[in-house]
Order: structure tokens, then sequence, then C-alpha cells
């Protein structure tokens, strides 16, 4: 299990219904099956994925969020979940707004391109980073809308989002202290709860 | 006894005929005194009854689902692709319930049959029959095989729209919904094409108002009238009215890709060079030619306008205030939904207004599109991709609660 969905089931209420937009193998819907008894839904666009989270079980939609959710009712699910994708939408605000028109509560999370890696990698090497966590090339990369953790909280600030709960994964689980404390410097992947 | 055939499928398999003495009241008004449905089985059913799924066949679709009636045929069911040990609709977990509806032609009283008031065949005087119908003879159907609900009710087209209706009509007798390649109503465009081949079997003179069936026959029963039926088939070119009723059906069932790969402008016979007189047939007409015989040869003509008009007919949410999300809320099923990205009888759009619909409804809803060049005869097609998620949905249809 991915350790930025470890980090979310914390704030993900028994029997809520999850919407997860771009659930990949619904490994994590069904994790949140069987630890909190949600009723989840999935949203995929790739085969193979949605074939693996129908075969767990759980309910899939095939669609692409870039063509919109205008479908899914205002507050149709208690929390919408949009884990490690916010970097690899068209519209990234757009959705966010989606997200709480839809559902209660969002749960957001995305690596920060302010990490001193990343920082170091741009401006000494003046390379684009390549990660374990962003292992694309610049040319060939599903990810086209990185932002640090200042990013979005500024965003948030502008469409009048609020920010209910911040985490963050480190580099190391030994310095929680240093991301905790400097999460736009240590913070390899930050976890946001949001709300309207 | 089954046995498996040589391409995986249940092997030989034998029809059977239900007779119902209890009338069955009509959308329309009317009764039928009684009735027989002929439905095949595949698989066994378990001791608790709950492996039960239900296939309903679309416009010109039977009983026969699966496996063979003899070895010598060369053809299995209509979709041996998908029910089969190992196959989607698994026969070694499920216990597989095919039927030839209700006015139909292949040995379910239809118009084919004789009407016991009159002692000559029903033809046109046959009631109109809607999709409900089928699904409360369906409904009766379960009661006679002991099944008090289907672990999945599964549909293709027409038949998609059957399995919708299930899971409105019958909520607590329903476990799962698949609907393939379905909408929730016709367009009219849907509507423009199946009044053109009903005007197209009308105008055959020997159609004649729907009496063709000769006053002094008595008509057997099942594929075999049926076949003798064929007898519409008109002497001249085009073949029938039904034959070219097929032709225009089969246009709308191919995608347009489809077509241009199969036939392009490829030539049977003659040649478009310069000085040559000789008469031209493109492979796509000889293509339609022979479909359109074919079924001719199989299928009643009273039987089409009749499913038809029931196609026509079908809009899931006209009691509901034309509202499918009040029509779905009915529904205590999963859904799984299903749809071809090359079908323009019943587009994926179409599909996707049924699951938006379920959404709005709270209902459980797993939706694929599946890319095929295939067009709307994609569901009958052994796509991998579709049979991997059909696969998928179905091996949790058959999990243990």
């Amino acid at each position: 299990m991915r350790q930025d969905l470890k980090h979310i089931l914390r704030w993900i209420a028994p029997r809520s219904r999850v919407l997860d937009l771009g659930c990949g193998d619904g490994e994590f819907l069904e994790f949140l099956r069987d630890k909190r008894l949600v009723r989840g839904t999935g949203l995929e666009i790739d085969q193979d994925n949605i074939t693996a989270t129908i075969s767990r079980g759980l309910d899939v939609i095939e669609q692409d969020m870039d063509a919109g959710l205008g479908n899914f009712p205002d507050n149709s699910f208690d929390i919408v979940v949009l884990a490690l994708a916010l970097q690899a939408v068209h519209y990234p605000d757009r959705v966010l707004e989606e997200m709480l028109r839809i559902g209660r509560e969002g749960i957001v999370t995305f690596p920060n391109f302010g990490h001193w890696r990343c920082r170091l990698s741009l401006g000494l090497d003046g390379r684009m980073p390549v990660s374990d966590l962003m292992p694309h090339t610049w040319y060939d990369t599903p990810n086209i809308h990185f932002c640090t953790v200042k990013d979005f909280e500024e965003l948030c600030r502008q469409k009048g989002i609020r920010i209910l709960a911040r985490d963050v994964v480190g580099n190391s689980s030994r310095q929680p202290t240093l991301s905790n404390r400097w999460p736009n410097l240590f913070a390899t992947t930050a976890i946001y709860l949001i709300t309207r | 006894m089954q046995r498996p055939g040589p391409d995986n499928s249940v092997g030989i398999v034998t029809p059977q005929v239900a007779r119902f003495d209890e009338p069955l009241r009509l959308v329309c008004g009317r009764e039928l005194p009684s009735y027989e449905l002929v439905y095949e089985t595949y698989g066994e059913l378990n001791a608790s009854r709950s492996n039960a799924v239900l296939v309903c066949h679309a416009l010109s679709g039977h009983h026969h689902a699966a496996g063979y009636h003899t070895e010598q045929d060369r053809k299995p069911g209509w979709w041996n692709e998908c029910i089969g040990p190992g196959k989607p609709i698994d026969t070694d977990r499920f216990f597989v319930v095919s039927l030839n509806n209700l006015g139909g032609c292949h040995g379910s009283t239809g118009p084919m049959s004789l009407n016991p008031g009159t002692g000559k065949p029903w033809g046109p005087g046959f009631p109109p029959i809607r999709v409900r119908d089928w699904v409360n003879s369906q409904a009766r159907l379960a009661d006679y095989l002991g099944i008090e609900c289907w672990a999945a009710v599964v549909g293709g087209s027409l038949g998609g729209m059957q399995a919708m209706r299930w899971a409105i009509q019958y909520p607590e007798r329903i476990r799962h919904c698949i609907v393939i390649a379905a909408a929730l109503k016709l367009s009219a465009q849907n509507l423009a094409f199946n009044e053109v081949a009903r005007k197209a079997i009308e105008s055959d003179p020997d159609f004649n108002g729907g009496n063709y069936l000769s006053e002094d026959r008595v008509p057997a029963t099942g594929l075999e009238l049926a076949q003798q039926v064929g007898r519409i088939e008109y002497k001249d070119e085009p073949a029938s009215g039904l034959a070219l009723a097929r032709m225009i059906g089969h246009i709308t069932y191919l995608s347009d890709d489809a077509m241009a790969n199969k036939f392009g402008r490829e030539l049977r016979s003659g040649s478009l060079d310069l000085g040559d007189d000789a008469d031209v047939e493109f492979q796509v007409q000889s293509y339609l030619r022979y479909q359109g015989s074919q079924f001719s040869t199989n299928f009643d003509a009273n039987t089409y306008v009749l499913m038809t008009r029931a196609l026509d007919y079908f809009d899931l949410a006209l009691e509901y205030n034309n509202d499918p999300v009040a029509a779905f809320k009915h529904a205590r099923c999963g859904f799984m939904v299903i749809s071809f990205s090359t079908d323009w009888r019943f587009a994926p759009e179409r599909s996707r207004e049924i699951v938006d619909a379920l959404l709005a409804a709270d209902r459980p809803v797993s939706y694929a599109e599946i890319e095929a060049k295939e067009g709307h005869d994609a569901f009958l097609m052994p796509i991998p991709r579709y049979l991997d998620v059909f696969s998928a949905y179905m091996r949790r249809v058959g999990a243990p609660d």
C-alpha cells in the first residue's frame, strides 16, 4: 500500500460513500472497503485497471476526468479522493471544484515539486527531476501540472477551499519532523483534506 | 447430459418446452389464455438455487444461445463466445437459462402458433407484446424452474432492455443486471430504421397483411415451421421483404469501419474496367443478400414486426415521469453496463445515459466502453477486453455474498 493512501485512512469515516478519481487497480478502494466498510466507486480510464478493480468486486466507471464530471450529482458522495492524479489532469482547479461539488469533503495527494531533491535537480543540475515517485522523462509523462505545497495552498485560498488537515510523506520515515515542519522542502508527497 | 464440445462449448444441448395454462395479462390489455416458452439450460443448478443466470435475447435471437443441437451443426448458439466452461458466463459455475421470447418464431408461442380461439395461426392477430410482457413471462419461467432469484439477468441490445426492466419490475428477484450495447429507449433514428424495415416486409405482396400462413395449413411448431414460412421469400430479386428488412438491419449493426475493412469496394464479380460491360457485384452486396436470404428462411415476418414494435415501445422511464433516475430507484441489484466504441445503433452515449441515471439513483454500477470495430454486433464477438471485463464482473456475481 502506497504511503499516501495509508495516511488518508484515518480521515475516512466508517461506511462512507467514497468516489476515487483515478482509482488505479482498485487496491485503495478495496482497503477502504475492508477497513472502513465504505461503499466505494472508482473512476478510471486504463483498461487493465478497470478489469482489475471489477475483479476485486468493486464498482468502477470508465470515464475520463478531463472530459468533466458533470454526470455525478451534487453531494452524491461523502468523500472524493484524488490520489496522485492532480498533476496529471488538464484543469486541476476545475477538478478540485468538481470534487467539492460531488463530495462533502475531498482528499488530494500529489507529489511535491518543491521537495529539495527537485530543487537540487533543477537548480544545480539544470535538469527536470526524475525520481521514484516521478519516474517519467519530461517528454513522456502523464504528469503535466506539477505544483508545490505552497502553490496548492495558494490555489485553495483563491478558490475559497478550506484545508481541514494536511499531512505529508517525507523521504525518510525517521525524520517525520522535518517534512512536517517544512513541508514544501521536505515532503515528497503532500496530502490534504479539503472542503468548501 | 451435457458434455464439452470441441470449441470449449457446452456441447450438445436440447431445447425444452414449458407450458403455462394460467392466463397472462398483457400490457396491451389483452390476455393470453395459455402459452409455451421454449428454452435451453446450460450448467447445473446448485442446491441453494442461487447460481441461475437468465440470458435475454435480442431482436432476432432465440433460445439457442450456446452449444450445438446435433453433432452435424455447423454453427453453435448465438452467444457461444460468452457462454460455456471458463467463458464469461461460466457454465462450470452458473446454471444458465436461455429462452425464446413470447411472440417469437423459434418454438415459443407467437404469431405462428395456433390461436385456440380460431384454430388457425395467430398471424398478425397475435397480441402486441411489450418488453414488460416478456419479463413477466420470464418470471413465470423462473417460477416453473424453481428459481426464486436470478444471480444475474444478462442481455445485449434488446436483451439488455429486458435485463433493465427486470431490475425495476422484480427488484427482489435479481441480484445483478448486465446491460450490454443497449439504451433507455430508442432514438428517432432507431425508430426510423425499424419502420423502414417493417415497411419493407409489409410492402411484400406475399406478406398479405401478415396473413401469409395459408389457412388450410396446420403449422408444426418451432424451427421447422419457421423454415417453411421462408416461402414469403420473393421469387424475384430482391429476395423478399423480410430479406430486405434484414439487409437494412445489418447495415445498422455494423460500423462504417467494420464494413470498410470487411468489404471495402471489393468486387465479387464483374469489373469496373473501361470497356467491360459485365454486371458488377460488390462484395458488400453479396454479403447483404446472403444475410437477408438466410434470415428469411429462418425467421417469421410477423414475429419480426412484433419484436421491432416491442423495441420501439420500450421506454424504461415512461411510467416514472420520464425520469430514469426515479425508475432505477426501484432497483436493488448491482449493474454492469458495457458499450462498444463503433456501435452507432446504441452508441456509448446511450449506455452512459444508463450509467448516469444509475449513479444519480445511487445504485451500484460499473461501466466499460470497449474499443471495437464491429459496431453493434460487437456484443456477440470474442473481443479480448470485452470477455475479460465481462468475466471479471461475472466472477463477482458468482462470489458468495
